[in-house]
């Protein structure tokens, strides 16, 4: 069995020229976009990065997640691939340190004039003004507490990223009936759900995206971005699992465990749905101006195509091809679905993130693409590196066997 | 409605089950029903079931049940009677979505919980013969039918062989009847 894995040359030159195409996508962006005298366009300079370092952040916190939340219910299933998650997990640190530096430098260095005085078009409520509805959210949306929360809640991610996999480590060299490192897992599990509910289940999208829309409010919209955040992590694992399966690592794993990924994905495209309808469906019922504007411009106005496109992709395809046992079994329509989910996922985090300082003058071309292709190979990168360093077997765990004979 | 001979073999634990229900099937003597305590693992493949269609039978059920919600409420509320519900428009797709799922969950659950009962045969008042008072209890039995060619003696062997805790022989009705628990059954009515 070949536990350890390492850097196929392929994928080394494949993911560094990602980076490499981020790079230099960043940097004529910078030129062309930043030093162009168009609001929007300076705007989507940092739109671009805004939007790729949040999504990839929150799906490597999904990895976290679903480590804790595993743990937590004394499930063996994961088992045979916990490493996979463990990688994505301990790699947070990287994205919450990318994410940490955009969003602060959004927030206090970017403005740009108008006739109403300097405006950040992105986080309004930096530069309030005059603004009646922003100086009552003051108590929330500040400078103070937007850094003090940014920084409480991606350094805990971060910790919590690292402690599981030093955790699993820990158990390698372990006698083979020692329990400490799984009791401690579960008390660390325990700490993650509730530091994870306070943040990425409530204030962080609050905080982070639906506050680019100062004006309008929605309690569930956090609950929505986490349902679109874990159904994408549970894509990027299932592309690993495979990916090294192909590389002739994880012999343990079989289809039993990708047909369990599957239901997962499954579910929660029904349970994204469903949060995203719910908050859809009570305003437009309530219909009230100041709670429609968000939709008025992403269903009736220049983003209909993406916002219709993302309900097909993230919900239709999901439902028709990943309903009946065979196709969540088979490697080609998981792999399929999951591309396809993540591509949506990315779109549905595009049209949260865009409307609101760029309106119609969107643009999704050569910029956003590079900017992507530089964040997927930095995940890329970053996740393979972190698998080289321990074996792909936790072959210590109490449950290994368990997840071995795992039938779903 | 026939009645048939059986030979009953009762076992200790699955431990003994999975290898006497493997010789059993290869015995080449026909095997009835496997009755156990509680659902056991892997017993299926054991027996060589084929997976339930079950849920092909639920998607249809469900699909009915949207069809149903979102064909009737839009036949009453668009064509038989049209409401001005708060200014909305008369089709108002995103306000009928909540009972269409509920209309799909419930059809979906009745239709599969109501042939779930036609498969396994099981319904208030319908009966069948328990072969070992302590299959539902402690013992895992394999019940093997005695067809006209088959030496009584010979199976029973072949039974103890596997491991059985007792064996016997019985005559018993081999499908479902209509009855009461305190009522006799019909080989017995017959007898």
């Amino acid at each position: 069995m070949n536990e350890r894995f390492s850097i196929s040359p392929k994928l080394k030159t494949l993911s560094l020229s990602l980076i490499g195409i981020g790079l230099l996508t960043l940097i004529i962006g910078g030129i062309v976009l930043l030093g162009s005298s168009d609001i929007h366009a300076k705007t989507r300079f940092w739109e671009a990065l805004l939007h790729n370092s949040i999504f990839f952040l929150l799906i490597s916190v999904a990895s976290a997640f679903i480590l804790a939340a595993s743990s937590l219910a004394q499930g063996g299933w994961l088992v045979a691939y916990r490493r996979i998650p463990e990688a994505i997990g301990a790699n947070v640190w990287i994205f919450g340190l990318i994410a940490t530096v955009i969003m602060f430098l959004i927030a206090f260095t970017f403005r740009v004039h108008t006739p109403e005085g300097d405006i950040n078009p992105i986080y309004r409520w930096m530069t309030p003004g005059h603004d009646e509805i922003l100086l009552g959210k003051r108590g929330f949306l500040n400078p103070y507490f937007f850094s003090i929360f940014t920084i409480c809640a991606i350094g805990a991610w971060s910790f919590f990223g690292l402690k599981f996999r030093r955790l699993s480590a820990s158990q390698d060299q372990a006698a083979k009936t020692a329990t400490k490192n799984y009791w401690n897992t579960i008390f660390f599990s325990g700490l993650f759900m509730l530091v994870y509910a306070l943040t990425q289940m409530s204030a962080a999208p609050w905080m982070w995206i639906m506050s680019i829309d100062a004006h309008w409010f929605s309690t569930m919209f956090s609950w929505y971005v986490w349902a679109s955040a874990f159904v994408t992590g549970m894509a990027f694992i299932l592309m690993w699992v495979v990916y090294l399966k192909n590389q002739g690592y994880l012999a343990i794993v079989n289809k039993e465990h990708i047909h369990d990924l599957g239901k997962l994905m499954f579910a929660f495209s029904i349970f994204y749905t469903y949060v995203w309808f719910a908050q859809y469906m009570l305003i437009w019922y309530g219909n009230i101006p100041e709670e429609t504007t968000y939709f008025k411009v992403r269903m009736e106005g220049p983003y209909t195509l993406m916002w219709f496109g993302v309900f097909v992709i993230c919900f239709v395809m999901p439902i028709l091809i990943l309903m009946s046992r065979p196709s969540k079994r088979n490697y080609f329509t998981a792999i399929f679905m999951a591309m396809f989910l993540i591509f949506g996922h990315w779109l549905d985090f595009f049209q949260m993130i865009y409307p609101g300082p760029m309106g119609a003058k969107w643009a999704l071309s050569w910029y956003e693409i590079g900017i992507v292709c530089g964040f997927i190979g930095i995940h890329i990168y970053s996740v393979a590196t972190s698998l080289t360093k321990y074996p792909l077997v936790p072959k210590n765990h109490p449950f290994l066997k368990e997840s071995i004979l795992h039938v779903s | 409605m026939a009645i048939k001979k059986f030979a009953v073999a009762a076992y200790q634990d699955e431990e003994v089950l999975f290898p006497a229900v493997k010789a059993a099937r290869n015995s080449g003597y026909k095997l009835h029903d496997v009755y156990t305590p509680f659902p056991v693992h892997g017993l299926d493949h054991a027996l060589g079931l084929k997976d339930t269609d079950l849920h092909v039978a639920g998607f249809i059920y469900g699909i009915t049940g949207t069809t149903t919600a979102l064909g009737f409420i839009s036949w009453i509320l668009t064509s038989d009677w049209p409401l001005n519900f708060g200014g909305k428009p008369h089709f108002a797709l995103a306000a009928w979505i909540p009972i269409t799922f509920e209309l799909t969950v419930l059809f979906s659950a009745v239709g599969m919980f109501l042939t779930f009962c036609y498969l396994n045969q099981i319904m208030p008042g319908v009966k069948k013969h328990v072969f070992h008072p302590r299959q539902s209890d402690d013992l895992f039995v394999i019940v093997m039918e005695v067809t006209d060619g088959t030496s009584e003696i010979e199976l029973l062997d072949f039974l103890k062989t596997t491991g059985a805790l007792e064996t016997k022989i019985e005559v018993a009705e081999s499908e479902w009847w209509y009855g009461r628990w305190d009522q006799k059954e019909p080989y017995e009515l017959a007898g």
